[in-house]
Parts: C-alpha cells; structure tokens; sequence
C-alpha cells in the first residue's frame, strides 16, 4: 500500500480535510462567478423566446409586476426574475400585442409550467408555450406537439362580462372533436389528463388575472413610449 | 480488479481497455445504474450524461491519486467524496452554461454524479493506490465504457421509442412508435436485452471454447 | 412558497413518482438488497430512517445556504451532511440498541451511497417544500422505495423454487421483473386531477 500515513495525528487529519475543504470551496466559488452571468443571460433568453411565441408578431417585450390587490401596475427591468411577472410584447412598431402570463399546475406525472399569451383587441388567448413538464413521453407531451390540440390556443375566447368583472364564459374541456364554442378546448386522444390539466390551469389563471389585467390595456400601449 | 502495489508500475495500455470492455463499468459490474436507467431515453442525453460522469471520473481520479499519499486513512473516504462533489457542481454549472436544454433533460441528474458508485468505487479502488498517469489512463477506460454503455441503451430507447436516432427520424410516418421504451420500463427493459445478449455471447464463447478442448 | 397539500406530496412521491420505479433512484441498494424479504424489509426501514433525518438537516442546511448567499455549495454540503448523518446514525443505534445494530449493521455504510438518499434533498429544496412538507416528502419517498423492495424480494422468493432459463439467471430476470413492477406502478400516475 502506498499509504503510509494510518497513524496521523489529530493534527494532521484536521489539516487536511479542512484544507481540501477549502480548496474544493474556492474551485466552485470561481466557477459559480465565471458562470452565472452567462448562465442568466441563458435563462432570460429562453424566457423572452416563449413569450414572443406566445405572442405571435411581437419583436420586444417588457416586464411588469401586478399588484393582486390595488391591481397597481409597476414596471420591471426586462431582465428582471422577480417572481409573478406578466410581459407585455410589442412588434416592430411598439404597437401593443398582448400579454404574457405564467402560470402552473398539477398534470398527470408532476406539475406543469405553461406560459400564455392574452391579446386586448381579440379578448382572447393567443398562444401557449410549456415551460416545465414531466408528462409520458409519446402520451402525454402531446400537449406540446399535438398540432390540433395547439390549435385551440391560436384564438381561444375570454372576453370579459358585461361588468367586467370575470371572464364571461370560463375556458372549458370538451372530448376531442366535440368543439363548439371558442371557449372550448379540445381534448388529446391518449393525453385526455394532461389535456384537461392544461384546461384548468388556463381555466383558472384566465379567470383570476384577465379582469385584474384588462383594465390596464392603456398602460401597458402607453408605458412602451415614455419609457424607450 | 487491478490493485496496486509498491512500485509504480508502468503504463499499459491494458489499463485502458479494460475500462472500455473486459470490466464495462454498466454490462459488466453493474455500477451506477441509476443515470444509466434515467436519462437514457434518447441518444443526446445517453451522450452528455456520459461525457459528464467520464469528465467527472478523469477529474477525481487524478486529484485523488495526487494526493493519495497525503490523506489520512480515517478521512479518505470524505476527502474524496468533497473533490468530487466539487467537479460535479463545476460540471452542474458548465452545462447550465452551454444549454439549458440539454440541464432541463437531465435535470437533477448531474447532481446525482456525486453518489454514482462507479466514481467513488474507481477513486477507492484504483486512483488512491495507483500513480497518476495510471489513474487517468483508468478513468478515461471507465468513462469511455460508461458513455459506450449509455449509448448503448440510450439508441435503442430512441429507435424504438421515438423512431429516431439524434432525434434525425429513421422511418417514415407509418411508424408506430414503442412509447414503453422511453417511459420508466423501457429502461429495465432494454438494459435487461443488453445484459441478455452479453450473456449469451459469454455462455456461447465458453460452450466453443470446451467443444475446442474437448476435440483436443 | 409551495402549498401542496401533505396527502398529495405523501401520494406523490411514495407511489406516482416512486424513487426506485419511475425515478430510477436507489437502483443499486434494490438490486443488490432485494433477494430475500427479511433483510429487504430492514433495509427499507433504515433507508427511510436516515432519509427523514437527513431531509430534516438538508432542509436546514438549505436556508442557511439562502439566508447567507452561497447556494453554490449546495450540493457539497448535503453531501457531507448525509455522510456524516449516518456516521451519527450508526453511532446512536449502536450505544443505544445493540440488537437493532446488530440487524442494520451492514446496511448502514451502504446508505450513504444511496442516491435516493442525496435525491430527496435535492429535490424538496428544488420544489421549494416547507419543513413539515419536506419530512412528508422524505417519508413518502423511503415508503415507496420500501414498497418497491419488499414487492421484488417477494417476487424473488417465489422465483428461487421456479425453472429460470440459466441465460437470464442473475441481474437480468430482476431487471425484467422490475420493468414489469415498474409498468404497474405506472398505473398510479394520474391518481390527481
């Protein structure tokens, strides 16, 4: 055996571990500062490539941060991470698109994390984008791919009641093929509980968030130009 | 197992190859079987978790065996686990770097490297006995094999999975595909094949090799 | 941060999301440790032991880490601390119940390299759990892989008396039965909603 050190002293022992201890700390600590910057810049990417799909002819967008019960509007750094961020894009022109919302829910193997786009002028969803999800591959993923399922998203109606107060007529799941009304989304064959999970997670944050949104249509086309 | 003795011994290429065949770390002494089930659904991921452990092991492996004449025997065990949970989280930070993609898919996996047996085995068992050179040679072996293995599995999952390999379809439309070889079973399913093919293979080579002694 | 309900984080990570069967996590310890039900059993039983304790200490360890801006070090302090968790462990059963050491015994060193163990930790801070959700969570987590155990030994046992082909004798019938469990546990996914 080449290791001849079984008697070291307490000392010893100490020494050693406490410096490789060090050692090791220092390593990650260099990584972790060379890294972060890029890594960051790699998640606002990401980010800022879901809500411009979401929200189909915008080219730039902005954060906000919406207060749930002043529904006080305040703008955000774009590349900001706080949490609950809704994300105003805008095309070429810095004409108002629609609204990206975040929002998430328990589906068939874990929780899903989807993105949504919400358009003014059409009262109406425009886009989804799946941030986060462990669905089965092959069944349940369908939601990402399933083209028919996908297009439910392209105009799905949440117009506001005549108050304003909610959403007129909730996002509702039908059997695949049973669509009748805009509101309505299809079911997957094979991917019925994913589905349907999508369903309620648009279902609900469409109902908490498009009344406490919608009023602010004006801020958000306006805020753009003030503050380029 | 190679164990080592006094004198350094010199370089053989033997130290190497083992790794990739004789000893395969996943068909033949069945380590690290957890990344090896997981993230094996589909060839890219096999590969870059391949790449990570292999990258992991060489690391350890060196660090370890240069310092193995200056750790006590009581502490080895912890030394090593902090250098290689080190290289693990440098590696953790490196993908997150380049793609989080490629992190999303394999998720707390790469974390996982740290309590991979095949690491912490090669780091006991060879780099804490044997010079550094050897060490390398060791671990480069293993993680080839390993990444090999991953591969192994990782095609066969996606070809008959998804019907394709590096996500570049292979059949036409028609194909129906085998969702069950990239859930959870699959991964059993298909190691199981694999250990049942060396089987045979073994069992076939040895029924020759007696036929040949007995005609003798 | 995360208002799961405790049944769900229970159900969810003992059954839908089984560390050994859908997570491929502790795969080592179950093929190694699964040939005969009573040490299997005793090995679940030490195994979720030393993940409770270990998740109480990682979630700990976690919001120190947060509280002083060094999440970097994450990964290498649970490590230490489920190392040196079983070391703990080890010494109290021994000075406290030397029947039960006597029955662990061998058990305990291989603990540590359980990465079910690691896992646990890792992935209640990732949801963000609170305490009581997290030793839920680790609890649920050491049922399943218990569950997953017992469930193989049990399977095996029976298979001792039965006419295996030799070619798939060893780690290649366990692996195929343990594709078909894992099949079934399939089954439980889709349990919410």
């Amino acid at each position: 055996m080449t290791n001849d050190s079984t008697d070291a002293g307490p000392a010893k022992i100490y020494g050693v571990v406490l410096s490789v201890g060090l050692v090791c700390a220092l390593a990650i600590v260099t990584v972790d500062e060379i890294t972060k910057p890029i890594i960051r810049n790699n998640r606002i990417a990401m980010r800022q490539r879901a809500i411009l799909e979401v929200l189909p002819g915008a080219s730039t967008s902005k954060a906000f941060q919406i207060d749930e019960t002043t529904g006080e509007l305040k703008p955000e750094p774009t590349d900001s991470e706080a949490a609950g961020l809704v994300f105003a894009g805008y095309d070429d022109n810095d004409e108002l698109i629609g609204l990206a919302i975040e929002t998430q829910g328990m589906g068939y193997a874990d929780i899903i994390r989807i993105l949504y786009g919400y358009s003014f002028d059409k009262q109406a969803v425009i886009g989804t984008s799946v941030l986060e999800s462990r669905e089965t591959p092959g069944l349940g993923d369908q939601i990402e791919k399933n083209a028919n399922f996908l297009a439910n998203f392209e105009s799905l109606d949440v117009s506001l009641n005549a108050e304003k107060s909610e959403v007129a007529n909730p996002i509702e799941f039908v059997k695949p093929g049973e669509k009748t009304e805009a509101w309505q989304i299809d079911g997957i064959t094979g991917a019925t509980i994913s589905s349907r999970a999508i369903t309620k997670m648009l279902s609900e944050s469409t109902g908490r968030w498009i009344p406490k949104l919608h009023p602010h249509q004006a801020d958000f086309a306006t805020r753009e130009k003030e503050a380029p | 197992m190679a164990v080592g003795f006094e004198q350094e011994q010199s370089v053989t290429p033997d130290d190497f190859i083992k790794g990739v065949w004789k000893q395969n770390p996943v068909f033949v002494q069945v380590l690290g079987m957890c990344p090896v089930l997981a993230v094996t659904n589909t060839a890219i991921n096999a590969l870059a978790m391949g790449l990570a452990t292999a990258f992991v092991l060489l690391m350890s492996n060196i660090v370890v065996s240069t310092i193995r004449n200056v750790v006590p025997k009581q502490v080895r065990i912890v030394t090593f686990i902090l250098v290689i949970a080190t290289f693990v989280t440098i590696v953790d930070y490196a993908i997150q770097a380049v793609s989080l993609d490629l992190h999303k898919a394999l998720g707390a996996f790469i974390s996982l490297i740290v309590v991979n047996c095949l690491i912490l085995g090669r780091a006991e068992a060879f780099a804490s006995q044997n010079s550094v050179a050897r060490s390398a040679l060791d671990a480069l072996g293993m993680g080839v094999g390993f990444t090999l293995a991953l591969l192994c599995l990782g095609g066969v999952r996606e070809i008959l999975g998804a019907g394709s390999l590096f996500n570049v379809r292979l059949f036409g439309e028609s194909y129906q595909e085998w969702v069950v070889m990239m859930l959870p079973p699959g991964g059993f399913f298909t190691l199981a094949g694999w250990l049942l093919l060396i089987n045979w293979y073994q069992q076939r080579k040895s029924r020759l090799q007696e036929a040949k002694e007995s005609t003798l | 941060m995360n208002d799961e309900p405790l049944w769900s984080i229970f159900i969810g990570s003992c059954l839908i999301n089984n560390f050994v069967l859908a997570y491929f996590l502790g795969i080592c310890p179950f093929l190694g440790v699964s040939g005969k039900l009573d040490t299997a059993v005793r090995m679940g039983g030490a195994v979720t032991f030393v993940m409770m304790v270990s998740s109480m200490a990682a979630f700990g360890i976690n919001s120190l880490l947060m509280m002083i801006g060094l999440p970097f070090l994450k990964l290498i302090s649970f490590i230490a601390v489920i190392a040196s968790t079983v070391q703990l462990v080890e010494m109290f059963i021994k000075k406290t119940s030397p029947t039960l050491f006597r029955a662990l015994g061998i058990f305990l060193p291989l603990i540590t390299t359980n990465c079910a163990i690691l896992a646990v930790a890792l992935f209640q801070t990732n949801k963000g759990y609170g305490f009581l959700q997290s030793i839920v969570y680790a609890a649920g987590a050491g049922i399943g892989f218990t569950l997953a155990l017992v469930l193989m030994a049990g399977l095996r046992e029976k298979m001792e008396l039965g006419n295996t082909p030799e070619l798939v004798k060893g780690t290649a019938i366990t692996l195929i039965i343990a594709g078909f469990l894992s099949v079934c546990f399939m089954g439980f996914a889709g349990l919410f909603s």
